[in-house]
């Protein structure tokens, strides 16, 4: 759907020039919902604003759903942008229009007559759930409304893509779930590939498929979002993982583990299904150990359930290697992280 | 002289014969200030707009054509108008054919209103926020479409501030153009009030003007608050 290939992005300043973007290789595919998650300056803006080239490329190569945007200006590119919906931050709706003024407008510029503006601006409001709101001015909505009108109006021109940057991030953590769930439903009920720039890991979370971790103007990691959270492997994405799973012991409770000899810290990530399986029974039955939960928490990455254990595993040295065979069977991802001496 | 006055308006002959006279002067103002304002716009608008999308950072950059333009207007801004009212005689008898009556008196009103407008216009456009112009840039919308869909249509609060502003300056400034000939009320209270000691006149005239200038601010502000939907 969207390739990236080698896009560099440098800033002249007055000051020297600045390099927001470094080599950046990345494929989007259709109807993923893709994050790109990074600290402020990463250079996330910079990016997802190169894809509809709000931002020119220094160099490098955009390729959006067949179009090389990068080689596109004047006329063609405005044809192409009228494919690419975009939602803002601080959601960017005109005050001077009201709500379906607002949705209808990505519709008179791209020149649709008025009667088919009147019937597509009325399947869009029951869309966001706005349609008593069609004649009120933004200035009287709440900051979820407005983004709602902000989704519509990105969604009017039966776009190919929707780009949003930091969308949730003006909004509290309650409205954020909201305007979350409805990009999900929205990319389930039309197939509409979505990338999402954030700096949250929660909207990660919740909706994406995919994410790329980008640092200091470089995209450090890239994956299904489970792989990412059950194995980061930069440090940031540590981090970022962490910030939301929080899964380091307190160096309290491993100095006192220490002293138990012979046991073995475990942690243990399930997804989906496997999180039903009575595992702990099987563990004491089958092999012998005795278990002690020191951690262990469950949740969910887009609708995909997602546990962690953390279990201290007490045993002779050869019923640890049976509980640490039979975990893998299950095709569960285990990590020892302590070994007991 | 205040119980003078007092009769002098209660006295339907004195009317009588101010109806000869002050009809014309007022309709006079009225014509000058309407025909110059709009011209003001005409020339105005579009120079206010080429300021505001040829600065850094907004739809079409172009340093020279934003330097120039704003030479150009600070140059005749800088003109007091008494001295373009004189400055500007021989282009206005090349323009109209003559340099005094009514219709003289719009070119000088005009050339020096329209500069005005057009930082006017410029400082109302630039209120439009950039996110706004971002979001309509990427729906595909082309300059004109932002001009026309989005800076103007988002500014129109300011925009009708500011035109309660500029037709409030072109009646101070048509008084002026009517002490060297042009017609209207000024060129009454000058020729009667002043030269003839028409006290009566002066007054009245003030009083007129003061009507005019909170009728139109009155209309802006109006126009301005029901127009903002922030
Ligand atoms: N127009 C510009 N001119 C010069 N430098 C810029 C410009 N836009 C961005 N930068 C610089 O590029 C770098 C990346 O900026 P960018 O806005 O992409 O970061 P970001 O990851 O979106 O950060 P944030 O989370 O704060 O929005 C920053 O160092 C920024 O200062
Ligand atoms: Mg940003």
């Amino acid at each position: 759907m969207i390739y990236i290939n080698n896009l560099t992005k440098v800033y002249k300043t007055p000051g020297g020039s600045l390099t927001a973007l470094k080599d950046i290789n990345l494929h989007i595919p259709k109807g993923a919902v893709y994050g790109i998650i990074g600290l402020s300056g990463a250079g996330k803006s910079t990016l997802i604003r190169c894809l509809n080239m709000l931002e020119r490329p220094s160099s490098g190569q955009i390729i959006l759903d067949g179009q090389k945007m990068t080689e596109l200006s004047g006329k063609m590119l405005r044809k192409a942008r009228q494919n690419i919906g975009m939602i803002f931050q601080h959601f960017n709706l005109l005050d001077s229009r009201t709500v379906a003024g607002n949705i209808a407008f990505p519709l008179e510029i791209a020149g649709w007559p008025k009667e088919q503006i009147i019937e597509r601006v009325k399947e869009l409001l029951p869309l966001v759930g706005l349609e008593d709101k069609a004649d009120i001015y933004p200035a009287q909505l709440s900051g979820g409304q407005k983004q709602r009108i902000g989704i519509a109006r990105a969604l009017a021109t039966k776009p190919s893509v929707l780009l949003c940057d930091e969308a949730t991030s003006a909004l509290d953590p309650q409205t954020t779930v909201s305007i979350l769930n409805l990009l999900k439903e929205i990319n389930e009920k039309l197939n509409l590939t979505i990338v999402i720039i954030t700096h949250e890991m929660k909207v990660i979370k919740e909706i994406c498929t995919d994410v790329a971790v980008i640092d200091q103007s470089q995209i450090v990691e890239r994956g299904p979002v489970e792989s990412v959270f059950i194995h980061p492997q930069s440090d940031i994405a540590k981090e970022f993982v962490s910030s939301i799973f929080p899964n380091e012991l307190p160096n309290e409770l491993l100095r006192e583990l220490s002293l138990h000899p012979g046991s073995q810290i475990v942690r243990i990530h399930f997804l989906g299904t496997a999180a039903s399986e009575p595992l702990i029974t099987d563990l004491i039955r089958h092999c012998g150990v005795s278990v002690n939960i020191l951690y262990g928490s469950i949740d969910h990455l887009r609708s995909t359930l997602f546990g962690t254990l953390t279990l201290e595993l007490q045993g002779s040295p050869e019923s640890l290697h049976t509980a640490g065979s039979f975990l893998q069977s299950k095709n569960l991802t285990v990590e020892v992280i302590n070994n007991g001496n | 002289m205040g119980t003078d006055l007092f009769s002098l308006f209660n006295d339907p002959a004195y009317w009588e014969s101010l109806s000869k006279i002050l009809p014309q002067s007022v309709n006079e103002t009225i014509y000058m200030v309407i025909v110059s304002t709009f011209l003001a716009y005409v020339l105005g608008v579009p120079m206010g707009v080429f300021l505001v999308i040829t600065s850094a950072d907004h739809i079409l950059p172009n340093p020279w054509v934003e330097r120039t333009l704003g030479t150009v207007i600070n140059i005749f801004r800088s003109i007091p108008f008494i001295i373009l009212l004189v400055a500007l005689i021989p282009f206005t008898k090349e323009l109209v054919g003559t340099s005094i009556g009514t219709t003289a008196a719009i070119v000088p009103l005009v050339v020096s209103a329209a500069p005005f407008v057009a930082r006017l216009v410029e400082s109302s456009l630039k209120e439009v926020s950039h996110g706004v112009i971002e979001a309509a840039l990427s729906m595909g919308a082309s300059p004109w479409q932002i001009i026309s869909k989005v800076l103007l249509p988002e500014a129109k609060s300011p925009l009708i501030l500011g035109m309660a502003i500029t037709t409030i300056n072109i009646i101070a400034y048509t008084a002026m153009a009517g002490a060297v000939g042009g017609g209207g009320l000024g060129d009454l209270a000058i020729q009667y009030g002043y030269n003839r000691f028409r006290t009566d006149i002066m007054i009245i005239t003030v009083f007129i003007l003061v009507i005019f200038v909170q009728g139109i601010q009155w209309v802006g502000t109006t126009l301005a608050r029901k127009l903002s939907h922030r």
